[in-house]
């Protein structure tokens, strides 16, 4: 078989499919508490950044990967230039 | 002791309405009273599959809001006579049924027959609730695809937490029907195998129905395939899985259709 998978360079796509079934159905099982404290993560991490900087809604983007030992969430803010006349030398 | 059997799955078209069929025939073959009761309210089939539609006078809403008696409803099958069928309404509002109505006609079922076999809607909702919920058994039909692997687990969980046995702190037993298989894809890498999706859901697993041109020839005759081809590859596993549910302890393998030169010709003529 893996002479053959070689041969015609294409992986066997179900090992792909059991692997992504394991993993996702591991953050599944572990139930709504998890989705709800990665929202609420959210939510106070922005709460606390735009106490100190104006932080513009659309700036924000939030990535999250979901990995077998490790879920990732991605928090990404563009913070607005200074003024220009603070770059004035 | 009549056991309550739920034929569920969450995601549709997997083989729920073929299975019940399937399992209620070949378990009424070998002599138990056995009643299919299709849930399915609005979008009934197991009328349609079992070839009993055009005897279809009352329903399973006519009997829960107390319009029809249980004996009025229940058709006999004209094949096998342990065989009974209690359809669904097709015109009725999902919500016509009452968690106390069902309970009455489970009941009542109970007391007529050793088997009563539910064939649930798909979806996670209330018409599946109300399908799982005097449960005893389940059988969770499963194809060997990502999204019917992930509905099916969600369904599990369903049936550890609320079903009546559940609230009561009783364990249900599961049983995991893995139907639409292909064995030489499997064995190519190009489906996923028997033991990834065991692996995966970690119940135990009651057969492994072969991917068969029979099963749509047994739905167009409108017939459970135990009945329209016996000895086909997909009722030697269903009449299999019957005996596992009757607690008969059975190696599974995945039984092969035998093809003769004439099919293989044939075949070929009409692809």
């Amino acid at each position: 078989m893996s002479f053959l998978t070689s041969l015609f360079g294409r992986k066997t796509s179900a090992p792909i499919a059991r692997d992504r079934l394991q993993i996702l159905l591991a953050h599944e099982r572990a139930g709504e508490g998890q989705s709800e404290l990665i929202a609420k993560l959210q939510e106070e991490i922005l709460e606390v950044i735009k106490r100190h900087i104006s932080v513009d809604q659309d700036k924000v983007q939030i990535k999250m990967d979901r990995g077998a030992g490790v879920s990732m969430l991605e928090i990404d803010i563009e913070v607005p230039e200074a003024k220009p006349a603070a770059k004035a030398d | 002791m009549a056991k309550v059997l739920v034929v569920t799955s969450g995601k549709g078209g997997v083989g729920k309405t073929t299975s019940t069929a399937a399992l209620g025939a070949a378990l009424a073959q070998t002599g138990k009273n056995v009643v299919v009761v299709d849930f399915d309210v609005g979008l009934r089939n197991l009328d349609l599959v079992m070839g009993a539609e055009r005897r279809v006078v009352f329903d399973l809403i006519n009997v829960v809001q107390g319009d029809a008696k249980l004996a009025q409803a229940l058709i006999r099958d004209k094949r096998v006579e342990t065989l009974s069928i209690l359809p669904a309404s097709q015109t009725r509002d999902k919500d016509a049924l009452t968690p106390e109505g069902v309970a009455r006609v489970i009941e009542e079922l109970r007391e007529k027959f050793d088997w009563v076999i539910c064939d649930s809607p798909a979806g996670i909702e209330r018409g599946a609730q109300l399908a799982m919920y005097h449960a005893d058994q389940a059988v969770v039909v499963t194809n060997p695809e990502v999204s019917s692997v992930r509905d099916s687990d969600r369904i599990i969980g369903m049936l550890d937490s609320t079903t009546e046995r559940a609230k009561k702190g009783e364990k249900i037993d599961k049983h995991l029907l893995l139907t639409r298989y292909d064995p030489s894809r499997a064995a190519r890498g190009e489906m996923l195998r028997t033991e990834d999706v065991l692996e995966i859901l970690s119940i135990p697993l009651l057969g492994i129905i072969p991917e068969s041109e029979e099963v749509l020839r047994a739905s167009n005759l409108g017939m459970p395939v135990t009945l329209s081809n016996p000895t086909s590859a997909p009722s030697r596993a269903y009449f299999e899985a019957v005996r596992r549910l009757e607690g008969e302890t059975l190696d599974v393998s995945v039984p092969t259709e035998r093809k003769g030169l004439f099919d293989w010709l044939f075949k070929r003529s009409v692809a």
